[in-house]
């Protein structure tokens, strides 16, 4: 299906943590990944060959990147981020995106201690997992008639906020301040809403959780007392995106991109490559259509919020839960970045790769802005979760992008194979962890051992530059969805 | 999961492996019985068909450019059907004339005591897509992003 051969896309190291797949064949621009020596040798080739593909794409500027967790995912690698200039041919592809689109991590503070809640762990533990809906088939208490979908598509978590589902305050600490500008709910198919319709407020299934995390670690101090974490804090952090209505949105992009590259004159080495320029009807509608699936994972993850919320008031009445922040991996926006002295607007696509814009940048919250804005890493639930913060450094190195999590190491049905469900619950409870799940068997694909070590893909993020480790996080309550 | 199934020499279905996702293949004597067969891989990644009752019948048909197009078409639909009905399918009936598909699934509502359903499927993909005869016998896969 490529027109590349893996066996000639070994990258050469041009750093500690830096290496390049030189330009080649029908190659635009290099490829460059971002890892230690160790983190490429347990890539795929795959990995290359799509790094390297990505790099064909018309109007591709700089490199295409791939993070220290990039893994082989459809057209792009997953940890692929690649941006491109609509003035010079530029595309916008589904590929780059992902079918979970907007799939992304919130993170709230609680003003309460680990030791607070691991004195309430089972019976927080049991309220959020009756209180949040999670797993196949579970659908939320919120069902939209089509106006409402429409609002919701329109504003995002601005909508959910204006619904009473949340604060204002969450908006400021959300990206886009909770609402993507230029969604467009027409350009989303009567089959996407209808997939969505019962779906708000669910956390969906496979990766996705929600946890309850202890600060165990803080790795700058400075930065930490920015973002209000502190040693031994307790916090809880959500790993969703925008649900049926986004990979319907993806599902019938990718058949349609697939269809039209052609008819734009695209020659893509994969079919998965599928793509559209940015001024053209198909990449317009696309944009339009995918803008309105990030409002709903905003709005998704907004209300997922608000129901933790009401768990905590009865549960833990004490606590008080402020939002630290809330961000996408799952994307395409368009960014201003300078290039080659000059500024420009650039459609940058992140698939599986975390928006990492360093101090200063004007579109960090104010209150956060000196320390960078804060890089969410989810992890594993046996292992560590990480935030970390964007620095000036990565703004010129990967147009301001880091890693995502972990990544797996092994397949679903590897893993199915190798654990049961029961015996992870029971290894973790043993280490102070406790999951719940209405899935036994989700939990044994989602084994910490299924997962590439998070520490070593933060570390080499850390040392590429990319950004910056600001504290460790280690699970106490973990709802698998 | 039961992950590999073979209800007569000539048919069957099995999951392969890919990263995150998961590779779904059915095989048959026709085009026809390998689509019901990775219909029926589609389902065992969800959860087991052979606990699926097929009380309920539905009725699709779609079109496609290429069979393997078509693949990817019929199960996106049904993904589509599973998720917006809040069913499992556990048995198929598929008939294709030249690009059309016509199809008839069997199943229940999602009973998750019974089921135990494991994850939602979120779309058929087009990678490792691949629906061709070899050595006399059809093959129809591809992956699904879960």
């Amino acid at each position: 299906m490529s027109t590349m051969t893996a066996s000639g896309l070994r990258p050469i190291r041009r750093s500690d943590q830096e290496w390049e797949i030189p330009r080649q064949g029908d190659m635009r621009v290099p490829a460059v990944l971002f890892a230690t020596a160790e983190l490429i040798e347990a890539m795929e080739d795959k990995v290359f060959e799509q790094a390297a593909n990505v790099a064909t794409l018309p109007g591709i500027i700089g490199a295409s990147f791939a993070m220290p967790d990039a893994h082989w995912g459809y057209g792009f690698p997953i940890g692929g981020v690649a941006a491109f200039d609509p003035d010079e041919g530029g595309i916008i592809s589904m590929g780059g995106v992902g079918f979970d689109i907007s799939c992304g991590v919130r993170t709230l503070l609680t003003g309460v201690s680990a030791d607070d809640i691991m004195a309430r762990q089972k019976e927080l533990a049991d309220a959020l997992l009756r209180h949040i809906p999670a797993g196949l088939g579970s659908t939320g208490a919120i069902t939209l008639d089509p106006a409402e979908m429409d609002a919701m598509l329109a504003g995002g978590a601005r909508w959910a906020v204006a619904r009473g589902w949340g604060e204002a305050a969450d908006l400021e600490r959300t990206e886009e301040r909770g609402c993507m500008a230029d969604a467009r709910s027409e350009f989303v198919s009567a089959k996407a809403k209808e997939r969505q319709k019962r779906e708000m407020g669910t956390l969906g299934s496979g990766n996705h959780y929600l946890e309850v995390q202890r600060v165990a670690e803080v790795l700058d101090p400075a930065a930490a007392e920015v973002y209000g974490l502190h040693l031994g804090d307790a916090v809880v952090t959500i790993h969703c995106g925008s649900r049926g209505l986004g990979h319907q949105i993806g599902t019938e992009a990718l058949r349609e991109m697939v269809a039209t590259a052609d008819r734009y004159g695209i020659r893509v080495p994969d079919r998965e490559l599928a793509c559209a320029p940015v001024h053209s009807e198909a990449g317009r509608h696309y944009l339009g259509a995918m803008r309105a699936a990030i409002n709903c994972a905003l709005a998704n993850r907004q209300i997922i919020t608000h129901l933790t919320r009401e768990v905590f008031a009865t549960v833990l009445p004490a606590a008080r839960l402020d939002q630290l922040y809330d961000v996408s991996h799952n994307t395409c926006k368009v960014e201003e970045h300078e290039v080659d002295g000059r500024p420009r607007n650039l459609y940058v696509h992140r698939k599986g790769a975390t928006r990492a814009f360093g101090p200063g940048h004007p579109d960090v919250p104010e209150a956060l802005r000196s320390a960078g804005q804060p890089v969410l890493i989810g992890g594993t639930m046996g292992t560590a979760s990480y935030v970390l913060r964007g620095t000036t450094e990565g703004m010129g190195k990967a147009f301001g992008s880091a890693c995502h999590g972990a990544g797996r190491a092994l397949s679903r049905r590897a893993a199915g194979k190798r654990w049961y469900g029961r015996q992870i619950i029971d290894q973790l409870a043993a280490e102070g962890i406790m999951v719940r799940s209405h899935s036994s068997r989700g939990i044994a694909e989602e084994a910490p051992g299924a997962y590439k070590d998070v520490t070593a893909v933060v570390d080499a993020a850390d040392a590429a530059g990319l950004a910056r480790k600001v504290v460790r996080l280690r699970p106490m309550i973990c709802i698998k969805g | 999961m039961v992950e590999r199934h073979r209800d007569r020499d000539d048919r069957g279905w099995e999951h392969f492996e890919h990263g995150a996702d998961v590779g779904i293949r059915g095989f048959g004597p026709t085009v026809e019985i390998a689509f019901e067969q990775a219909a029926l891989a589609l389902v065992a990644v969800v959860a087991d068909p052979e606990t699926v009752r097929p009380e309920t019948a539905v009725e699709f048909a779609c079109r496609a450019p290429d069979t393997e197009i078509l693949l990817v078409d019929w199960l996106n639909i049904l993904v589509y059907e599973m998720a917006t009905r809040g069913m499992l399918f556990g048995a198929f009936d598929v008939r294709i004339r030249g690009t059309r598909l016509y199809a008839t699934a069997r199943g229940e509502r999602v009973d998750v005591a019974r089921h135990a359903p494991m994850v939602e499927v979120k779309g058929a993909t087009f990678t490792a897509l691949r629906v061709a005869k070899d050595d006399g016998r059809w093959v129809a896969q591809c992956v699904v992003d879960v």
